[in-house]
């Protein structure tokens, strides 16, 4: 894949050597601009470019990549392992950073050379932007405005609570919250909460209907005797729904918690809804940013503005990005989220223009379509699970050889379910699309039962997806909960009969 | 319009505090690893700070995972052999190849050691926590017998050396230009009005005469005494080199050796090592000699406390250096020699020391040599003795003597 004309027009490049500077940059970042939102029509936020040093794509590294957040040991660990793998060669460091918040952070290493900037802020300042900005997920769940001013509280919060209660004490409680936080996540939004206003009004329209609806017959029947409905009241199961938002559920009726302790709960809770669209986009998120800086950056050369040299250094990286190692090979790391993204998208593209009679076939409502409409439209409206299941054609499953293992636990050797052949496509793009489903990679786990008028005991329920267990950790996980619940915590794993299998209790202390 | 910003001038070391917070939390673990660490390799590598091994359950952050076993199904890109419906055998262990890669595989890295590297303040200042040098407060409080010249600015009075040529021609400069500006000015005005020349001529005069360099433009440098803990301290490396210590033994001494310099060298600047040998008699050596010649012959433990005493009075006056002691041997003494040598530690050696330590390493951990029962009877505070029988052992045994003092 080279760049389409080697003849390139004007020749007034924007620059020639592989040296950095601020004005080049403004140059090239209005360059890029200009083809990203004129002619290819990105919506984006604000963008916010801040020039950094290693060191400091290090300490960005271990605070989740956001600019700012609370001190706590876990990001100490990260720094550490990350510097070790640095340090040892063994691991380069990201080109880029990119905060999804408005205006739109993106962090560029000073190591950079001028093409790796360019291909920098085409990926992030107008790829990875224009997708927060876009995607149905991040608009739903997360507020780009706020983002910054909120961890600047929660860092001024956990360093007052540090201040007044303690490191140790505050220490304890993040450490618990860090534990629960992949079940802290609201995955469907909840009703909004009614105004006072509106809450009088239901109340008048209720003693309206009960007042129409009055008659002085009931009165004449005789009254029931047995007190079933106290006692049926005394044993309603609370919560009345499964709730599977443990770090919801925890603050707003944990027993025991400090209010301090909740705000921290909730700080924590916050944290994880911000990055749960990040960990369910990853493949579109990806795709949808190399997409972009490979159709700029190209457009950039073909419209005279860079040297070829300039474009064969960032191919030669974009090249390195996108590669996708087969099973067997050395470096297998499972499937790249760069290739199989950037491949889905080019891939539409391709379907959009030069459609063949299997597009048709499979695709009979884009084929041939607008592709900029129908690029935007999964940008807007997938996740991972959902684009995959979607979108993905039988020729990106023949690029890839995409097959599919079946490891049951009762069989004694694994089974090849499916190849990238006429029966396989279907049920390779089911299960590859289930490979990013949730209930895939995070056990489900719901809160069922809380006896808030006994023992104060919480109950949860592991209900097993495909008879998969959970791992050891999970006995430590639960002594974090019962930390924060402070009465006893219990965990059934039920199979997918309902049936309880078995039972771990832990005591609070 | 974006907004180009240089971070590259903040703060670099925004992640210290987490990282602080790591090496505090598991501090403990990371004592046990270094003192590991330590006894493992090489003695004179531990100043270098290093690679320290933390079992992952400590610094673990468990969350609700799937562990293995079930149903599942994974893709996999790259095939280039199979057909539907093959069986292959499942592989060894798990992460290998088709196995049960995937959603878990990034997960699975983290079950093994962690591994980081502390840099050598980091190391050191672990591998001396809680250490504190014996003492120490006396002399950087008390008695101060040591001066350091110092600059202290500019002053009007001193001796012709001293003169700070640029500092008094400065003012010198800013005095002519102060007296000599009301004159100008008049001259100036004088001028304007076409004024007689002797009355400018008088007016020019009286500016020629002020002179170039007065008394009270002078600067001197300033030089102030400034009082110092002493910063120097010698130690005595007495070791008994008789057929009995056997190159095990003289392995031990040197470990504690090694640790005893490299703690003090960390607490003062310059740190001068001394070493004494002693069969029947005492001589000082170098350092191969001491730890790598063998000699044989008889022992007396006074003729190396002795030639000690002699050095000190030779070459270290105790109003200028720390002075250290550390002795090691086997315990073996004979005759009146223990009890000879302890008189003379007791009565002459301690009071010029801030610390002596004696460590044992005898062949039997159990039996009361005659050196330590000697010395038992010392209660000297700066005296400590401990007995050493593994290598193991050196590195908390240099923690007990060293102890920090609980108040």
């Amino acid at each position: 894949m080279t760049p389409t004309s080697d003849l390139s027009g004007s020749g007034t490049y924007l620059s020639t050597g592989s040296e950095w500077t601020f004005p080049l940059i403004e140059r090239y970042d209005a360059a890029i601009k200009e083809i990203a939102l004129n002619e290819f029509g990105l919506d984006i936020y604000p963008n916010q470019i801040e020039i950094i040093a290693s060191e400091q794509m290090l300490d960005a590294y271990a605070s989740l990549g956001l600019p700012i957040s609370y001190p706590h040991w876990s990001y100490g660990k990260e720094f550490i392992r990350n510097e070790q793998l640095y340090r040892t060669g063994a691991r380069g460091l990201a080109y880029e950073i990119v905060i999804n918040s408005n205006p739109c952070i993106s962090y560029l290493m000073e190591e950079n050379t001028m093409a790796m900037q360019a291909l920098v802020i085409a990926h992030a300042c107008y790829g990875h932007n224009s997708f927060f900005k876009g995607n149905y997920l991040f608009r739903q769940w997360t507020t780009a405005d706020a983002i910054i001013d909120y961890m600047v509280f929660a860092r001024n919060y956990v360093l007052k609570c540090e201040e007044r209660f303690g490191v140790a004490a505050v220490e304890e409680t993040l450490d618990s919250c860090h534990a629960l936080m992949s079940h802290g996540v609201d995955r469907y939004r909840h009703p909004p909460q009614l105004s006072a206003q509106e809450e009088r009004q239901r109340q008048r329209d209720r003693e309206e209907h009960a007042w129409r609806q009055f008659d002085d017959l009931w009165r004449t029947l005789p009254a029931r005797t047995d007190g079933a409905a106290d006692r049926a009241r005394a044993q309603a199961v609370f919560p009345s729904e499964p709730q599977e938002n443990l770090l919801y559920f925890i603050e707003k009726h944990s027993p025991k918690l400090e209010p301090w302790q909740r705000e921290l709960v909730r700080i924590s809770r916050k944290l994880a809804q911000y990055f749960y669209p990040q960990g369910m986009t990853k493949v579109m998120n990806e795709g949808w940013a190399t997409f972009w800086h490979y159709t700029i950056l190209n457009r950039l050369f073909d419209k005279g503005l860079v040297t070829s040299g300039f474009a064969l250094e960032w191919l030669a990286s974009h090249t390195n990005v996108i590669t996708q190692r087969g099973y067997d090979q050395r470096g297998y790391g499972g499937i790249n989220p760069y290739a199989l993204g950037f491949a889905m998208m080019s891939d539409l593209r391709r379907i959009c223009e030069r459609p063949d009679d299997e597009d048709r076939a499979w695709f009979p409502d884009i084929a041939g379509g607008d592709w900029l409409k129908v690029l935007d439209f999964a940008m807007r409206n997938y996740k991972d699970e959902s684009f995959i299941g979607q979108f993905l054609s039988p020729r990106v499953i023949r690029e890839f050889r995409l097959f599919a293992v079946a490891d049951h636990e009762d069989e004694a050797e694994l089974a090849i379910d499916a190849i990238h052949d006429e029966q396989g496509y279907r049920r390779l793009r089911r299960l590859l699309s289930q490979q990013y489903n949730r209930d895939t990679m995070v056990p489900d786990i719901q809160v069922t039962r809380y006896d808030h008028r006994g023992d104060r005991s919480l109950t949860l329920q592991h209900r097993t997806f495909r008879k998969r267990p959970l791992d050891d950790e999970t006995g430590e996980v639960l002594k974090h909960l019962s930390r924060l619940w402070g009465f006893t915590v219990r965990l059934e794993t039920v199979d997918e009969q309902g049936k309880v299998v078995s039972q771990d209790e832990i005591t609070a202390c | 319009m974006s907004v180009i910003i240089d971070r590259r001038l903040n703060d670099r070391n925004k992640s210290a505090v987490n990282r602080q917070r790591f090496i505090q939390r598991y501090k403990e673990q990371l004592r046990r690893s270094v003192s590991d660490a330590v006894g493992g390799r090489s003695i004179t590598d531990v100043a270098r700070g290093g690679n320290v091994n933390i079992p992952v359950r400590d610094i673990s952050e468990p969350t609700f995972r799937h562990g293995q076993g079930g149903d599942r199904e994974a893709v996999h890109p790259g095939n280039h052999k199979f057909l539907q419906g093959d069986r292959i055998p499942r592989p060894e262990g798990e992460g290998g190849g088709q196995g049960g890669g995937s959603g878990e595989g990034d997960g699975s890295e983290s079950r093994d050691d962690f591994v980081f590297a502390l840099s050598r303040e980091e190391f050191l200042s672990l591998f001396f926590d809680d250490l504190e040098l014996p003492h120490l407060v006396r002399t950087a409080l008390g008695d101060i017998r040591e001066f350091k010249w110092q600059r202290a600015g500019y002053t009007p009075t001193g001796v012709p050396t001293n003169i700070a040529i640029v500092r008094s021609l400065r003012n010198a400069l800013a005095r002519r230009i102060a007296v000599g500006a009301p004159l100008k000015r008049q001259i100036e005005a004088l001028r304007a009005s076409q004024a007689p020349a002797e009355d400018i001529d008088v007016l020019e005069k009286r500016l020629e005469r002020i002179p170039f360099l007065d008394e009270f433009d002078l600067r001197y440098r300033h030089r102030i005494k400034v009082p110092q803990p002493i910063s120097r301290a010698v130690m005595f490396c007495l070791m008994d080199v008789s057929a009995s210590m056997t190159e095990e033994k003289k392995d031990l001494a040197k470990r504690f050796f090694m640790l005893l310099h490299l703690f003090l060298a960390r607490k003062y600047e310059h740190v001068e090592v001394v070493f004494v040998r002693h069969t029947d008699n005492a001589e000082e050596v170098d350092e191969k000699t001491f730890f790598h010649d063998t000699m044989s012959g008889g022992t007396v433990v006074l003729s190396a406390l002795k030639l000690m005493r002699e050095i000190i009075a030779d070459r270290f006056p105790t109003d200028s250096w720390n002075i250290y002691g550390a002795q090691v041997s086997d315990g073996d003494a004979f005759g009146a020699d223990p009890e000879k040598s302890r008189s003379l530690l007791a009565d002459q050696l301690l009071p010029l020391v801030r610390y002596f330590a004696y460590v044992e390493v005898p062949d039997d951990s159990r039996r009361v040599s005659p050196l330590m029962y000697a010395y038992h009877r010392i209660t000297h505070e700066s005296f400590a003795m401990r007995s050493v029988t593994h290598r193991r052992d050196v590195y908390p045994v240099l923690r007990d003597l060293f102890a920090k003092e609980t108040a």
